[in-house]
C-alpha cells in the first residue's frame, strides 16, 4: 500500500509532552524580567551594563567552547543566557565592565562546560562564577551603591557592622544597598509564582531552605521576616538551589537540600564574619548532592521496608553455620588452597583417612 | 477521589467515544496465531484442508496458564505457517479461508439453568471458551479465578478505567452492553466469593457511571456492587495503581501479584466474554476494539480474532495522509508495527494510525536531571538512573536500582523534556536481566 512506505517502530509511548529544555530555560529567564526590572529602576543604567555584559560573554563563551570541540552549538536552548544572567543578578550594580565579563567566561568555560555541558556539571555555574569573583577581588565585589547613588553597605553587613535594621517596606521594594537583582522581594516572588505555576521548579527545596532560615532565626531571637526578605536568600532558594542540575532528582533529597542550604546560611550569616552566606551554602549543598541523592533514593511502590539489621543478623548467622555433612573444600573465597576440611552429619571433625573419595 | 502516586495527564483525544460499536464485516481470511498471551503457545488440533465451523476449538496447550483457541469464521484451514503477530513479530498461525457460511459449531449452545452451575462448571466454561484479559495482557481468566488455597480473594475489582488516549472501546462497552456487563461480574463474584466488589471508572466517563449506577440500583445489586469514581489520569487503569486507588493496598514489588493482597482484578470486556460464554456458550472469537487516529472514519468495531488490521482500516475508508505509525494498542503502551498484515488479537485493544507529522521526534538531550520522571513514575523510581545505566551496559546497577519493577508505562518518556527515550533503555535492561534469569 502506498500509504505505508515510512512507518517508524520504535518504543512506547507514541506521544510526548510538549515541554522541552529550550521552553524551561527560557521560561526561567522570563521570571526573572520582574527582577531584571527591578534592577534597572532602582540602580539605572549602571545595572544594565552589568546585566548586559554578562549574558553576552555567557552566551560567547558558550559559542567558542562548543565550537572548539566540535559540538552542536546549543546556545538557542537558553541556558548559557540564564547562567549570564542569573550572575549579573547577584553582582553589584557599581563592579567595572570587566568583573561581570571575567565572571561569565568562569562560570561557562569552568562551572559547566568544563564537565561535559548542561546537565553534568556538579556546581551552579554562575555561583560558581560569582564564588570566583568574590574570592579574586573581594574588596571590588563587596562595595554597594545605595540608591541615593552613595556607596554603602546591604541591610545585612549594616545588621552585622552596627545593628542596623532596614524597614521590612524598603526590603520588600528594594530600594536599598544590595546586588543588581537581589533586592527586589516583591520583584523575585513574581518570578516564583510564575515558575510555581508553569511547575518548573518543586516546591521542596524552596519550602525547605526558607522553613529552615525561619526556624533558625527564631530559635536565636532574631527577626525571621528580616532574614527572609534580605540579602540573596530569596533569588537563592527560587531561582539557585532550584537548578535541576545541581540539586537532587528524589522527593526527600530536595528536602534535605533545602534543610542544609538553610542551615549553612544561617551559620554563615549568625556567625561568621561575612554578612551573607546563600552562595557558599548552595555551592556546599551541590557538592552533598550526589550524596543526599545515594542515601534517598526512593524503594519501588509496594516494597516492604527491609530492616538492614536483621538481614546482617541473618547474613552472619549463615556464616556462623558450620557446613553439614562431609564436603570437601579445595579453594577458599580468595582462591587459595584450603586445609582440607571435613565434618560429620554433627559438626564434628573427620580425619582424612575417614574419607571415603566419591566415585 | 481515588488516586495514586506519580501519574501524567496527557491528551485524551478519545474521538471515538459517542460512536456506537459497529460490527467489522465477515473478513475472507483470518491469520489466527497460536500464541495469544504468555504461557505455553497451543498445538493445533486441526490440519491443512480442514473444514472449520464458527466456534469449533482449533488449538490447546496441556499447561494450566494457558486458554484454548476457537475458529472465528466457518471455512477451510489452508495453512499453518509462520505470520505476522503484533506482539512477538512472528508466530505460527492458523490460515482459515472463508466458506462465505455463518455455521456455527455444534458446541455453541445457550445455557439454562445458570444458577445451578458449581463453581468448577463454572471455571471450566471460562476456560473451554478460551477467555483471557482483553484489558491488554490476555492472561488467562481461569487462571485468575482459581487462586491457591493460602492466598483468600476479599476483593474483586471490575477494571473500566480506560485511561490510555484514544482507546474508547471498554467505554463504549459498559454503555452498550452494561447488563451483560454486570452479569459477567456477577459468575466472577460466585467463582471468588469476595468479601467486596467493585467497579472502577475514571470520572470523566460520567454516561458510563450513571448508566451503571442505574442497573445496579435495578438489578438490586447497589449493596454488593459499588462503583468507584476514578481520578483521571494516567496509568489510572494499571492494575497495581488501580488496586491502591480504590483499596489503598499494595501489591508487593519485585513480581508480587494482586492475589497476595486479596485482589483479583479483570477488565470490563473480560466479564462480558465471561458472560457470552456462561449464558450464550460462546467462546471467545471476537472483541470490540478502537480504530482512530489518521483513518477516514475512527470506529469502535466488533472485529473477529484473526481479522486482518489492513482490512480492518479498509472497512474505516482507509489511511488518511501519509502514515507514519501503526501501533497495535494506545499511544501510552501500544506496540509499533512494521506492517498492517498482523491479525487482530485477543489482546489487542485498538489501532491507531499517525500521520508522519505526528510521530514525536524530538531531538534527544542529555538529562538535565529535572527529576520530573521520578515526579511521575507510578512505581516510585528513578527512570533517568536506570537508563543511564542501561546505555552503559552496566544492568547490574540498573538492577539495583530496580529496573525490573517498571511495567513500563511510559509516564517518564512522556514528560521527559530532554526527549530521552527511558523506556526503550529500562526495556533494554529488563530483557538483559531476563536473559540472565534464563540462562541460571
Amino acid at each position: 500500500m502506498e500509504e505505508l512506505k515510512k512507518l517508524t517502530v520504535s518504543t512506547n509511548p507514541h506521544i510526548r509532552d510538549e515541554n522541552s529544555v529550550n521552553k524551561i530555560m527560557w521560561n526561567v529567564v522570563l521570571a526573572l524580567v520582574p527582577a531584571v526590572i527591578a534592577g534597572v529602576y532602582f540602580f539605572k543604567i549602571k545595572a544594565l551594563v552589568v546585566i548586559l555584559v554578562s549574558v553576552i560573554a555567557a552566551v560567547l563563551t558558550e559559542i567558542a567552547i562548543q565550537k572548539l570541540r566540535k559540538q552542536k552549538i546549543t546556545v538557542k536552548d537558553g541556558s548559557a543566557v540564564l547562567t549570564g544572567l542569573l550572575l549579573a543578578l547577584v553582582l553589584s550594580p557599581i563592579v567595572p565592565w570587566w568583573i561581570p565579563f571575567i565572571g561569565s567566561i568562569f562560570a561557562i568555560a569552568i562551572g559547566k562546560q568544563i564537565f561535559g555541558g548542561l546537565g553534568h556539571n556538579i556546581f551552579n555555574p554562575a555561583l560558581a562564577g560569582r564564588a570566583f569573583l568574590v574570592i579574586s577581588w573581594s574588596a571590588i565585589m563587596t562595595t554597594w551603591l545605595l540608591v541615593d547613588g552613595t556607596t554603602g553597605a546591604t541591610p545585612l553587613g549594616l545588621l552585622k557592622l552596627g545593628g542596623v535594621k532596614t524597614g521590612y517596606l524598603q526590603l520588600f521594594l528594594g530600594n536599598i544597598g544590595g546586588c543588581v537583582g537581589e533586592t527586589s522581594a516583591i520583584a523575585l516572588l513574581i518570578g516564583a509564582a510564575f515558575l510555581f505555576y508553569k511547575k518548573i521548579i518543586d516546591w521542596r527545596i524552596p519550602a525547605a531552605y526558607l522553613g529552615t532560615v525561619l526556624i533558625i532565626a527564631l530559635i536565636f531571637g532574631k527577626d525571621p521576616m528580616f532574614h527572609l526578605l534580605a540579602g540573596g536568600l530569596l533569588i537563592g532558594a527560587f531561582f539557585m538551589a532550584t537548578d535541576y542540575v545541581t540539586s537532587p532528582i528524589t522527593k526527600n533529597g530536595k528536602l534535605i537540600f533545602g534543610f542544609g542550604c538553610g542551615l549553612i546560611t544561617m551559620i554563615l550569616r549568625l556567625f561568621s564574619g561575612y554578612p551573607e552566606g546563600v552562595m557558599f551554602s548552595i555551592l556546599l549543598m551541590n557538592a552533598a548532592n550526589p550524596l543526599i541523592e545515594r542515601f534517598t533514593r526512593p524503594m519501588p511502590f509496594g516494597s516492604k521496608k527491609i530492616n538492614k539489621k536483621k538481614e546482617a543478623e541473618k547474613k552472619e548467622e549463615k556464616k556462623d553455620e558450620k557446613p553439614k555433612g562431609p564436603e570437601v573444600g579445595l579453594l577458599d573465597e580468595k582462591g587459595n588452597k584450603k586445609k582440607l576440611e571435613v565434618y560429620g552429619q554433627k559438626g564434628e571433625p573427620i580425619k582424612k583417612e575417614e574419607i571415603i573419595k566419591p566415585k | 477521589m481515588a488516586g495514586f502516586l506519580g501519574g501524567i495527564h496527557p491528551k485524551y483525544n478519545k474521538v471515538t467515544r459517542k460512536k456506537a460499536i459497529e460490527i467489522a464485516p465477515m473478513p475472507k481470511k483470518v491469520i489466527i496465531p497460536l500464541q495469544q498471551h504468555i504461557g505455553a503457545p497451543c498445538e493445533a488440533l486441526v490440519k491443512v484442508g480442514d473444514e472449520v465451523k464458527i466456534g469449533q476449538k482449533i488449538a490447546e496447550s496441556k499447561g494450566f496458564v494457558s486458554a484454548p483457541i476457537h475458529a472465528s469464521i466457518s471455512g477451510k484451514v489452508t495453512g499453518i505457517a509462520k505470520m505476522p503477530h503484533p506482539v512477538l513479530n512472528e508466530c505460527n498461525a492458523i490460515i482459515i479461508e472463508a466458506d462465505g457460511k455463518i455455521s456455527w459449531d455444534g458446541s455453541v449452545k445457550k445455557r439454562e439453568n445458570i444458577e445451578k452451575l458449581t463453581k468448577d462448571e463454572l471455571k471450566n466454561i471460562i476456560k473451554e471458551a478460551g477467555i483471557v484479559g482483553l484489558g491488554g495482557a490476555a492472561f488467562p481468566t481461569h487462571v485468575k479465578l482459581s487462586p491457591p488455597k493460602e492466598k483468600p480473594i476479599d476483593v474483586v475489582i471490575l477494571n473500566g478505567a480506560e485511561c490510555e488516549p484514544y482507546l474508547t472501546c471498554d467505554h463504549r462497552i459498559m454503555l452498550e452492553e452494561v447488563e451483560k456487563v454486570i452479569k459477567g461480574f456477577q459468575i466472577i463474584i460466585r467463582v471468588l466469593e469476595p468479601k467486596e466488589s467493585y467497579i472502577g471508572i475514571e470520572e470523566n466517563k460520567e454516561d458510563a457511571i450513571s448508566k451503571f449506577e442505574k442497573k445496579l440500583k435495578e438489578m438490586e445489586l447497589s449493596e454488593k456492587i459499588k462503583i468507584v469514581k476514578l481520578e483521571t489520569i494516567y496509568p489510572q487503569g494499571a492494575e497495581k495503581n488501580l488496586i491502591y486507588s480504590i483499596t489503598k493496598r499494595k501489591v508487593p514489588s519485585s513480581g508480587g501479584l494482586p492475589m497476595d493482597v486479596g485482589v483479583v482484578v479483570q477488565n470490563v470486556q473480560t466479564a462480558k466474554a465471561i458472560y457470552d460464554a456462561v449464558y450464550e456458550g460462546k467462546p471467545l472469537i471476537e472483541r470490540v476494539i478502537t480504530i482512530t487516529g489518521a483513518v477516514k472514519e475512527p470506529k469502535n468495531l466488533l472485529v473477529k480474532v484473526g481479522a486482518s488490521v489492513k482490512e480492518i482500516i479498509e472497512h474505516c475508508k482507509g489511511y488518511d495522509g501519509a502514515v507514519g505509525k501503526l501501533i497495535s494498542g494506545g499511544p501510552m503502551m501500544g506496540i509499533a508495527q512494521s506492517t498492517d498484515d498482523m491479525p487482530i488479537i485477543k489482546g489487542s485493544s485498538g489501532v491507531l494510525v499517525q500521520r508522519e507529522s505526528d510521530v514525536c521526534s524530538g531531538e534527544e538531550r542529555d538529562c538535565i536531571r529535572c527529576g520530573k520522571c521520578v515526579d511521575v513514575c507510578p512505581m516510585n523510581l528513578m527512570p533517568t538512573l536506570i537508563s543511564q545505566y542501561a546505555k552503559k551496559d552496566d544492568i547490574d546497577t540498573a538492577n539495583e536500582h530496580f529496573a525490573l519493577d517498571c511495567y513500563e508505562c511510559g509516564c517518564c518518556s512522556y514528560i521527559c523534556p530532554s526527549k530521552i527515550p527511558l523506556v526503550h533503555w529500562i526495556k533494554y535492561a529488563k530483557g538483559e536481566l531476563m536473559k540472565r534469569k534464563k540462562k541460571k
